[in-house]
């Protein structure tokens, strides 16, 4: 079947399971991912390329009506590389990177996040969340592995009581999920349930576990207008603006020459009133001026809390995204998070299904991703308490920074119209192997592999092409190649408890001794020096990669007692 | 290094001074924002989270522990 384009329009057609049918024998599928939004179908997508049988179910038969998530990190683009669909979302991608800050009438500073180059995705992009989701669902459909099923409500579940011994894990007995369709109900079983069904979540309810957390009196308009407009791709946000008074407002670009106005309303802002076409074209022509052209293509008036589930793990049933979590959306860690979300528990699940790893894995998943939510609901938190004042010496300390900050750069890291979504360094993750040796910079274990640009038989590459999916050793050489050590390492990682796939780097213009180094591994040239300096690497260092790309041990000369070791912590084999 | 609440003020009298006279022909709303403004410009000055955090304290317990009677006749 061929995607439409119009992905906001779309409608996806119902068919019957063969569940549905009344001599339909009774299956039980590994995985069932219920709601097909960015974390769902990035979960989804991911399950299907590690070769797990996956359905898809949505209550719905579109994708998100409106832009909703705009901006999407690196980490996001990193992710969705992997996934296949990387070089799409990219490319339709606005891509920026200045971001400039006013106070009333006045420019109080601006910022870049350009930094340091050598990427091979930029910093963010922003692209309205109904391309993501078309995207993911594009590629969603060239696996044929996985199942999504268009109208298909989750409304009711019975799940092994989860305090029982054995009825966790692969052993434990299926889940039985009730499925309404337009045709009746069907029973849907699975051993694992992936609830992605957003931050109403029903199975939430249905299982009766609650979320807790602020919920925060205000509301926001959020208006996206098509226009033609000399503004820069850049993120403007204005603290009491004059067209704005009292209130602050956030100006971003979209593809299709399409512009986010996001506009603090107050907590007494009537939700309904405030949609009215003729009170939206008002606001907006004050920012814009009055002989300004446009036409609104969306409206929505939000509110927002910062809760998150106790725990993202009920049994076989796994939280992910604003499920599990919610926040406030300054900073775009919500479907950021999420996606990260489905990143960290793909590969544990799909390990945990082959037998590969203790169910043990799987609690890893909700321990590494409740202390991501705690990180990003405490940076989005300090956004809106620093945004929305809650009292009359919060707000005179806040005008104060800004005031300071026009002229004097220490308050300028005072200014917080969101601190922009990074991902979590898992440091503290009991998957990690703790460093033995000396290491300096910021590719520390449990963080994010880094990117650097390489060359791969005379091409131009990128690092993080050949790491992730599986767990991946990443040995650097030297002048040289390896050493007799490296080697026996690369040789060694053949036969581990699971697939390791080996990445050796070396140095531009080093010498290959005949085809010995690249014989059992990738092998690449550091093209700018930077993956050298970014894993403050020196000849025979090593570096074990998990399949999501989060480094989990490293060693200046590591010997295969070693990476076995790392392996099987990382893969929680001591625990269970 | 931990706040210092010994004597430290290099001229005690011309900064008290000083500090009325920076309120000189301001309202209260100005006088608000001036001295957010002096908090924000000497705690990056001081720059330690710890010591800041224990001024923070005192500063605090100066309004919250007004019961508490203070062994302070004895001047």
């Amino acid at each position: 079947m061929e995607t439409p384009a119009d992905y906001r329009n779309a409608h996806f057609a119902y068919r019957r399971a063969a569940e549905a049918a009344s001599d339909a024998q009774a299956v039980v599928h590994p995985v069932v991912v219920v709601g097909a939004g960015p974390t769902g179908l990035a979960t989804a997508i991911d399950l299907a390329q590690r070769g797990i049988e996956v359905v898809l179910v949505d209550d719905d038969d579109r994708l998100s009506v409106g832009s909703r998530a705009i901006c999407f990190s690196k980490r996001s683009l990193e992710v969705f590389d992997r996934l296949g669909c990387g070089e799409v979302m990219a490319a339709k991608g606005v891509r920026w990177h200045v971001g400039k800050v006013f106070f009333r009438d006045e420019l109080v500073y601006a910022f870049d996040l350009l930094g340091e180059s050598g990427y091979r995705r930029p910093a963010f992009v922003n692209l309205q969340q109904y391309y993501v989701e078309g995207y993911l669902l594009e590629r969603a459909m060239q696996l044929d592995n996985l199942d999504v099923r268009w109208k298909n409500k989750v409304v009711g579940i019975e799940a092994p009581r989860m305090r029982d011994a054995g009825t966790r894990g692969n052993g434990c007995e299926p889940i039985a999920l009730t499925i309404e369709t337009p045709e009746g109900q069907y029973e849907l079983r699975a051993r694992f349930v992936v609830a992605a069904d957003g931050a109403r979540s029903p199975l939430r309810k249905l299982l009766g576990c609650d979320s807790a957390g602020r919920t925060f009196k205000d509301r926001f308009l959020i208006a996206d207008v098509k226009m033609e407009a000399d503004f820069p791709p850049e993120r403007w946000f204005w603290f009491d603006p004059p067209f704005h008074p009292n209130q602050s407002v956030l100006l971003h670009r979209q593809p299709d020459n399409v512009w986010r106005i996001d506009f603090q309303l107050g907590w007494d802002a009537d939700p309904e009133l405030e949609k009215a076409p003729e009170r939206v074209l008002a606001r907006v022509r004050a920012l814009l001026g009055h002989d300004a052209q446009f036409s609104l293509e969306w409206v929505s008036v939000y509110t927002f809390s910062c809760v998150r589930m106790k725990s993202f793990r009920c049994g076989n049933v796994l939280f992910a995204g604003d499920s599990a979590h919610c926040m406030s959306p300054f900073g775009a860690r919500g479907a950021n998070s999420g996606l990260q979300d489905a990143d960290n528990l793909a590969w544990k699940l799909a390990l945990v299904l082959r037998g590969l790893a203790p169910d043990a894995l799987l609690d890893s998943y909700a321990r590494e991703r409740e202390y991501a939510a705690d990180e990003n609901i405490r940076h989005s938190t300090r956004s809106t308490d620093f945004i929305t004042p809650k009292t009359a010496t919060s707000r005179v300390f806040r005008d104060a920074v800004l005031m300071l900050a026009r002229h004097h750069a220490f308050a300028r890291q005072l200014v917080n119209s969101g601190r922009l979504s990074v991902p979590s360094v898992l440091a503290d993750s009991a998957l990690n192997t703790a460093d033995r040796d000396t290491f300096s910079g910021s590719t520390v274990p449990g963080s994010v592999s880094a990117d650097a640009p390489v060359d791969r038989d005379g091409d131009d590459d990128w690092l993080l092409s050949h790491l992730g999916d599986t767990f991946s050793l990443l040995i650097f050489g030297g002048t040289n190649g390896l050493d007799a050590n490296a080697r026996g390492l690369l040789a060694a990682s053949t036969s581990c408890r699971v697939p390791v796939r080996n990445v050796v780097v070396l140095p531009a213009g080093a010498q290959v001794s005949g085809t010995d180094d690249a014989a059992a591994a990738t092998l690449l040239f550091d093209r700018e020096g930077l993956a050298a300096e970014r894993y403050d690497a020196k000849p025979g260092t090593a570096y074990l990669i998990r399949p999501d790309q989060h480094v989990c041990a490293r060693w200046r000369a590591a010997s295969a007692a070693d990476l076995e070791a790392a392996l099987a912590r990382a893969l929680c084999a001591n625990v269970d | 290094m931990p706040l210092k609440t010994e004597p430290n003020l290099t001229r005690p009298d011309d900064f008290y001074e000083s500090l009325l006279e920076m309120h000189r022909d301001l309202d209260d709303a100005q006088s608000q924002s001036a001295n957010a403004q002096l908090i924000l410009l000497l705690a990056n000055h001081i720059g330690e989270q710890a010591v800041l955090v224990e001024a923070m304290r005192l500063a605090r317990e100066g309004v919250t522990e007004r019961s508490t009677p203070r062994a302070s006749v004895t001047r």
